[in-house]
């Protein structure tokens, strides 16, 4: 009875099961109600890693190496074991990240590195293509043998068949639709598809229980047990060979590679990735995902060989590809409904495979490959669009659609050349070239994004050369000499003897050297590079996952503003979505809507969150940027607050920073008080200074204007005497008001300056003029010592003329009593005037020498006798050649006289310029 | 928490016993083709140590649940 | 016997004013230019009052009075003080250095000449 219209009715059925699981399962999780939140879903879809190379593949692996099937299980329940150490840490990383794939995660460790994200894109792309040929081949060919029945024949055995006869092509398409339909419904900022892991849950109970029943049946139906079939296997000829694992340590070296490498696949596989990190609802799941993993696995297998030997026994040898044992059996068996459950089963395995392997590799090439090239594409103005996830979704569902050709193309060209699983290490032998930079990412904090580029480009290359390129030759795209002689025929240069290296098989001695360089160079180049401070701030969040949770926000430091950034997420999420994300992200921190959001960077930390599960981490920084002001990170702000994760040292440093710099403050603040308390005090002394300067002369004016008034009969000759006193010192104390105005004047900068161009001797002469009468008075002689020609110099001549009547009447006040003598000279210098007096008195003490400049000093305040004046003379002249830009100083020894100097500088331009300014601005 | 750093320590140790039982030296000892109950030896050992891991596994993980 | 002042002030106008107040109020008046002055003049003559001005050259008034009070013969000397800076402080001090009263400058003469009877009616 053929089956041909019953294969494709139940296929059709069973795939709009699925798909109407992933829809109530979608349904479900919008309604907030999941299906999948529960550890034995988890666990069950984790059993995607059961492909249909598991199910058919298996048994035609045993039949040619026995118990060598199983290294590819052993390996994933060993890793089980350290599922609670790694993979919690890499789910705990992700969410915290929002990392959506594995290009997502190695990107976002190395500094969010688009290049690496780009090459961890290309690697995983490549490297899982033949894997999907693989499933495309599994599916096709079970296809037809089935379509076939009752007959069992082996399909395209001699036979060409063009690409529109070919079922596989079909498949391929079917899938893609499928596939599209199933996981890119929409877009998710977490992307994360509930819908799509109920439906691979389902298929991985499905596949289970297709092939268990085909164990049974075959174990207990056709034998009479384990004992029974084993017993009878015992005559088949060379048995003894696929019960031992052969004597030469090459075999334990094979059987320990292929451990090992499917204990990394485990965990870098992308669809492994998507199922167990990015699908992960609750990383508590994983606790029973640990031992129910591995049950899974075990329980598949654990019929691989019966079925094997049953094969063996009824097929005659060579007839039957064992590939194809677990469907030819029933077959042969007649047991029609049997062999349509195991088609199912198979069915099962490939689409659970084929959907997410292609969602993960669509999100990976989308968000870390399309996007970030077409982002740096200004011509197309994509950072412009205001919405962007038409465009997005576009993208991904061209990518799924790509990726099942290719697969399509390679199961054409190369696929009959390989079994199912010789296809299915290849693959494996590409994702573990992850394993450095992811493993490295996550526990060691030097590892630097050039580390993990060469590592990465250098293990890739040696995989292509050493495993995929021979493949190709194998399928007869390249000369097989290449293989044989290796390329130009040098030897050492043989892909599968690389250096000369013999003795491994294909798979080991890729392993080896792919393995060898690319950890070599993540580590050589990591140890001698220097990581960026993002790199760094990265690898903090990565190592200490687990002592820093969420503390990534902390590391933004800048500006933005909050419709930009809400704008900015629409366009990739949609408006609506990214609405719903920020109004909840308002709730959530308890304000009424997302319009009352600060622009903190907690905010652009959630947004660059959103962003990234839409277009990869990578992406989602350069399109913050654009809206966000941000401040370069210095590396001490990265270590200060996140060195070595101790937010408590990093907090007490801040502290101390802070009280240091209060300190600081504090310090200033004090010395600030201090010298206002000087100034005050200097004030109060000047004051003071001032008002008993001005009392002294007032408290004569005031007794002899009393004495006057109260004794009118006082004899003329004394009235006439004190009324002298009064005006002399009415005129004293005038004299001192004008001084003590005029050098606040000075000194504040208000005074009037009318700068000219004047010759000194004229006012020189002036002084002499003036001051004749005093001199004569006093008996003193002005000696003038003036050069025949000065030049003129820029200068007040008033203020001029007051600096040397000043000079003038100290050195008549000092000079010798009898025969009084002073000279004034004049000496013209390269750039100045100088001007000397000079006189013949006692001479100033050294020490009085400075003070005398100053206000209401005179010398002498400790001698019996006061000298007369204000005390203000010295310091007003001084301020009045400082202001023409000289110098007025003193020399002098006791009894050697004193000699008062002043500089006048020639050429003033500039000063007379200023004086100019300064005459218009408070000019009367 | 401790309960934790607890059983991800026991895991290691449940890996390290797996990593020793299914590799040289201890699988070359049961690689000698006999049988026991009349199921071949070698299949027998590694589905037998593969159940002991597994059942290690379910001690480990559920009873530092409770 | 008429009561002796002696007059210790470094502004010879002032000088000149309160001899004459003095001596027409028919005391015996001793003039000192400076502090040391001051002193040597009490040691060779002690008078009854001193009229102390503060800012005296080579000793303040301050220091004079401090050396008057040093010496147990000169207890019964008054001290008036005189001084243009009529800050609280400098009276306080001078009051707590053993000065009787303070007159600060310009001084009323009436008031000046009431203060030095009244110091010198209290013995």
């Amino acid at each position: 009875m053929p089956l041909g219209g019953l294969i494709l009715l139940t296929s059709c059925a069973y795939l709009g099961i699925l798909f109407a699981i992933a829809y109530w399962g979608d349904k479900r999780a919008d309604a907030g109600r999941s299906i999948i939140a529960n550890p034995y879903i988890y666990a069950l879809s984790l059993a995607v890693y059961a492909t249909s190379w598991t199910f058919y593949g298996s048994v035609g692996r045993a039949a040619a190496s026995g118990v060598g099937f199983l290294p590819i299980y052993l390996g994933p329940t060993l890793m089980a074991a350290l599922f609670w150490l790694v993979l919690r840490k890499m789910i705990r990383i992700s969410k915290a990240n929002r990392i959506t794939s594995i290009a997502d995660f190695i990107a976002a460790r190395y500094g969010k590195s688009a290049l690496l994200g780009g090459l961890v894109t290309l690697i995983a792309v490549v490297g899982v293509i033949p894997y999907i040929a693989l499933q495309l081949k599994a599916v096709s060919s079970s296809f037809l043998i089935l379509w076939q029945y009752p007959t069992i024949q082996m399909p395209n055995q001699g036979e060409a068949l063009g690409p529109l006869q070919d079922t596989a092509l079909y498949v391929a398409l079917l899938l893609a639709i499928f596939t599209i339909l199933f996981g890119t419904r929409h877009l998710d900022a977490t992307e994360r598809h509930e819908g799509m892991v109920a439906a691979i849950a389902f298929e991985s109970l499905v596949k289970l229980l297709a092939f268990l029943a085909v164990g049974l049946y075959v174990t207990f139906g056709l034998y009479h047990g384990f004992a029974d079939l084993f017993e009878q296997a015992a005559r088949l000829p060379d048995v003894d060979q696929l019960l031992t694992l052969g004597g030469p340590a090459g075999t334990y070296g094979s059987w320990g590679s292929l451990i090992f490498l499917s204990m990394l696949s485990i965990l870098f596989l992308p669809r492994q990735f998507q199922i167990s990190v990015v699908e992960n609802v609750n990383e508590n799941h994983l606790a029973k995902a640990i031992w129910l993993f591995p049950l899974y696995l075990l329980a598949i297998n654990i019929f691989v060989l019966p079925i094997t030997f049953a094969g063996l026994m009824h097929f005659p040898a060579g007839t039957v590809d064992a590939d194809t044992f677990v469907l030819t059996l029933p077959m042969a068996l007649r047991q029609e409904w049997l062999a349509l459950l195991v088609f199912i089963g198979g069915l099962s395995a490939a689409t659970g495979m084929v959907i997410v392997e292609t969602i993960a590799l669509s999100t990976m090439i989308c968000n870390d490959l399309a996007m970030p090239l077409l982002l740096r594409w200004k011509a197309l103005g994509l950072a412009q669009r205001t919405d962007l996830s038409g465009l997005l979704l576009g993208i991904r569902r061209g990518a799924i659609l790509l990726l099942m050709l290719l697969g399509y193309v390679y199961y054409r060209a190369a696929g009959e050349a390989y079994a199912l699983v010789s296809i299915g290490l290849v693959s494996f032998a590409a994702v573990a070239q992850f394993a450095p930079a992811m493993l490295g990412g996550m526990y060691w904090k030097q590892g630097t994004r050039a580390g993990a580029l060469s590592g990465l480009s250098l293990g890739f290359l040696l995989w292509l050369y050493t495993l995929l390129l021979p493949a190709f030759a194998k399928s007869g795209w390249l000369p097989l000499s290449f293989i044989e002689q290796g390329p130009l025929a040098i030897a050492w240069l043989k892909p599968l003897a690389l250096f000369g290296l013999a003795g491994l098989d294909e798979i080991g001695h890729s392993l080896f050297w792919s393995l060898l360089a690319n950890l070599g160079a993540y580590v050589g180049v990591s140890l001698f590079g220097r990581q960026s401070s993002r790199e760094h701030a990265q690898a903090l969040l990565f190592v200490d996952a687990f002592k820093v949770a969420g503390r990534g926000s902390s590391l933004w430091r800048g500006s933005a503003s909050v419709t930009e950034v809400i704008a900015l997420v629409g366009r990739f999420l949609g408006p609506a979505r990214a609405g719903e994300a920020f109004a909840g992200y308002a709730a959530q921190r308890g304000l009424a809507s997302s319009a009352e959001l600060v622009p903190d960077a907690d905010l652009v930390h959630f947004a660059e969150q959103q962003l990234a599960g839409a277009i990869g981490a990578a992406s989602a920084r350069v399109m913050l940027a654009s809206v966000v002001q941000e401040e370069p990170l210095g590396m001490d702000e990265v270590l200060g607050i996140l060195d070595e994760a101790s937010q408590v040292i990093a907090y007490s440093r801040r502290l101390e920073q802070q009280s240091h710099e209060l300190e600081t403050a504090t310090g200033e603040l004090r010395a600030a008080n201090a010298r206002l308390q000087e100034l005050d005090r200097l004030k109060d002394d000047f004051i003071s200074t001032v008002t008993h300067e001005l009392r002294t002369p007032l408290t004569s004016i005031r007794a002899f204007s009393e004495i006057l008034n109260d004794n009118p009969e006082l004899d003329p000759a004394q009235r006439a005497r004190f009324v002298a006193i009064i005006v002399k010192e009415s005129e004293r104390l005038t004299r001192m008001i004008n001084q003590v105005l005029d050098l606040a004047k000075l000194e504040s900068g208000r005074a009037e300056w009318h700068t000219t161009a004047l010759d000194l001797k004229e006012v020189i002469e002036d002084a002499q003029a003036t001051t004749s009468q005093l001199l004569q008075e006093q008996g003193v002689e002005l000696r003038l010592e003036l050069p025949a020609q000065i030049p003129p110099v820029l200068a007040d001549r008033d203020r001029l003329l007051q600096v040397l009547l000043n000079l003038i009447s100290n050195a008549v006040k000092f000079c010798d009593r009898e025969a009084g003598r002073i000279g004034i000279a004049v000496q013209v210098l390269p750039e100045a005037l100088r001007v000397d007096v000079r006189d013949n008195g006692a001479g100033i003490d050294p020490a009085d020498q400075q003070t005398i400049f100053e206000k209401f000093r005179q010398a002498g305040d400790n001698l019996t006798e006061k000298p007369q004046g204000t005390g203000l003379g010295l310091p007003i002249s001084r301020q009045i050649i400082e202001h023409f830009g000289g110098r007025l100083w003193v020399q002098s020894a006791r009894g050697q006289g004193a000699t008062f100097s002043f500089t006048l500088p020639l050429g003033q331009a500039n000063a007379a310029a200023t004086d100019a300014g300064r005459e218009t601005e408070y000019g009367v | 928490m401790a309960n934790r750093t607890l059983r991800a320590q026991r895991l290691v140790a449940v890996f390290m016993l797996g990593c020793l039982l299914f590799s040289y030296p201890l699988l070359a000892l049961f690689d000698s083709g006999g049988e026991v109950f009349g199921i071949p030896l070698l299949f027998a050992y590694l589905f037998g140590a593969w159940a002991l891991l597994i059942v290690a596994m379910i001690l480990v993980v559920e009873r530092s649940n409770r | 016997m008429s009561k002796t002042v002696l007059i210790a002030d470094d502004e010879p106008n002032i000088v000149i004013s309160l001899e004459f107040l003095l001596e027409q109020a028919g005391y015996r008046v001793l003039v000192a230019h400076d502090g040391q002055e001051a002193l040597e003049a009490i040691a060779r003559q002690p008078p009854d009052l001193v009229l102390l001005d503060v800012m005296l050259p080579r000793l303040s008034g301050f220091d004079v009075c401090q050396k008057i009070r040093e010496n147990p013969d000169w207890q019964h000397m008054r001290i008036v003080m005189l001084t243009a800076k009529g800050r609280e402080v400098e009276i306080s001090k001078g009051l707590a250095l053993g000065a009787n009263a303070y007159i600060t400058k310009p001084f009323s003469t009436q008031e000046l000449l009431a203060q030095i009877g009244a110091q010198l009616a209290v013995e």
